[in-house]
């Protein structure tokens, strides 16, 4: 893709108190491996995320760290226990050091 | 184990005669493809004059988590080409300082029936045009901007974007507007004429052997009413010509330019083959 790293996220907008929800993350990104070469035969830098973490309500829900065989675009679909009203919020740490979040709120009943 | 004996035969076949169909054939799944609960059409009766009974979908011939991936626009990987054709299709370009959006205004609304009734009649050349043709003439014409070049990453997106305001109508193109007839005609001939260092036809794989296992893939009608699909084994978006010319590459043939009267008389007759099958794009393929 061409554009910005685009972070998606799939979150309930609600749940009752306790619940187990499914997260749903999708990063749009090459995920260049750093394995290839151009067509002049230099090695293309790697470039990936190496890492995404998800928060709820600042304490940690998930996190994992990424490698180079990972393929474009990682799509992240993990369960988390809610048991009350707050925010989650979803980093991606680029290689080059740029930083991607987003946060969604969920309301709890 | 079953696989293994597959993969030894396969081997056993290349070393005595070079590239050969294996007969090991596998149905299309009885499933039904649901994009985020809305029921595609997969199975269709053949219009009269097909070479089948019953026209098929692509996705049925993949593997589970394949068609899985499709059935939610939200892990679909496709969709992504498709936000960024949103997005181009509100970006002012061009010497006229429009965008699509300035005259064509809600997509879903004015583009709802594109991805299912092109290639149509192009009375200005003569010829039939595609979606990717129609966005080209659009930009010299009206927008006053440089036309995309073949599968310029724009292209494919904003092409996904168009053919996916039409995601579940099916596709049923207008043979009868000026000259499509002869083009349909054209791109049969085409379709059975064997080419390559392989003398394959595209029938030999999608007709003759549709249902069969060539190595590992599970050939399917060929049908191309997905396209532009996201492919795995690129992990990017794959346009109908860059396709079309794959497979020709695949026999060792000559690939005819994308565009070229050829490929285009070759989609007029291909999308054709599909009448009936909703428009998937974006589709997820292996």
């Amino acid at each position: 893709m061409a554009s910005a790293p685009k972070p998606r996220v799939k979150v309930p907008k609600t749940a009752s108190a306790g619940e187990v929800i499914a997260i749903k993350t999708l990063i749009s990104h090459e995920m260049e491996s750093g394995q290839r070469k151009d067509k002049d035969g230099n090695v293309i830098p790697r470039k990936i995320i190496n890492k995404f973490s998800c928060t709820f309500n600042d304490q940690e829900v998930f996190s994992c760290d990424l490698d180079p065989a990972i393929s474009a675009n990682p799509y992240f679909e993990f369960n988390a226990k809610v048991p009350e009203s707050g925010t989650f919020k979803f980093t991606w740490v680029d290689d080059d050091g740029s930083v991607y979040e987003d946060e969604q709120k969920i309301e709890v009943s | 184990m079953e696989k293994l004996a597959l993969a030894a035969g396969t081997a056993l076949c290349l070393a005595i005669t070079g590239v050969v169909i294996v007969t090991a054939s596998a149905d299309p799944v009885d499933d039904t493809l649901e994009i985020d609960g809305a029921e595609m059409i997969t199975r269709a009766p053949a219009p009269e004059g097909h070479p089948f009974d019953e026209v098929m979908s692509g996705w049925l011939f993949r593997e589970a988590e394949t068609r899985a991936t499709q059935e939610d626009s939200f892990e679909n990987p496709g969709m992504l080409a498709v936000e960024r054709g949103a997005e181009l299709w509100e970006t002012v370009e061009g010497t006229a300082g429009q965008s699509c959006a300035s005259c064509h205004q809600d997509a879903s609304v004015t583009m709802a029936n594109v991805g299912a009734t092109f290639p149509r009649w192009d009375a200005d050349s003569g010829k039939p045009i595609n979606v990717e043709g129609q966005i080209n003439k659009c930009r010299v014409e009206n927008m006053g901007a440089e036309p995309y070049a073949f599968d310029a990453e724009p292209q494919v997106s904003l092409t996904a974007f168009l053919k996916h305001q039409s995601l579940g109508k099916p596709v049923a193109i207008d043979l009868s507007e000026g000259e499509m007839q002869e083009w349909w005609e054209k791109g049969k001939d085409l379709y059975y004429t064997r080419t390559g260092q392989l003398d394959f036809s595209c029938s030999s794989c999608h007709e003759a052997s549709m249902g069969k296992y060539i190595r590992a893939d599970h050939l399917s009608q060929g049908q191309v009413n997905g396209f532009p699909t996201y492919r795995f084994n690129t992990g990017g978006m794959v346009s109908l010509h860059n396709r079309f010319r794959g497979c020709i590459r695949d026999t060792r043939a000559e690939m005819p330019a994308a565009f070229s009267d050829e490929l285009m008389a070759l989609e007029t007759y291909v999308t054709w083959r599909g009448t009936g099958l909703s428009v998937e794009t974006p589709a997820v393929r292996q």
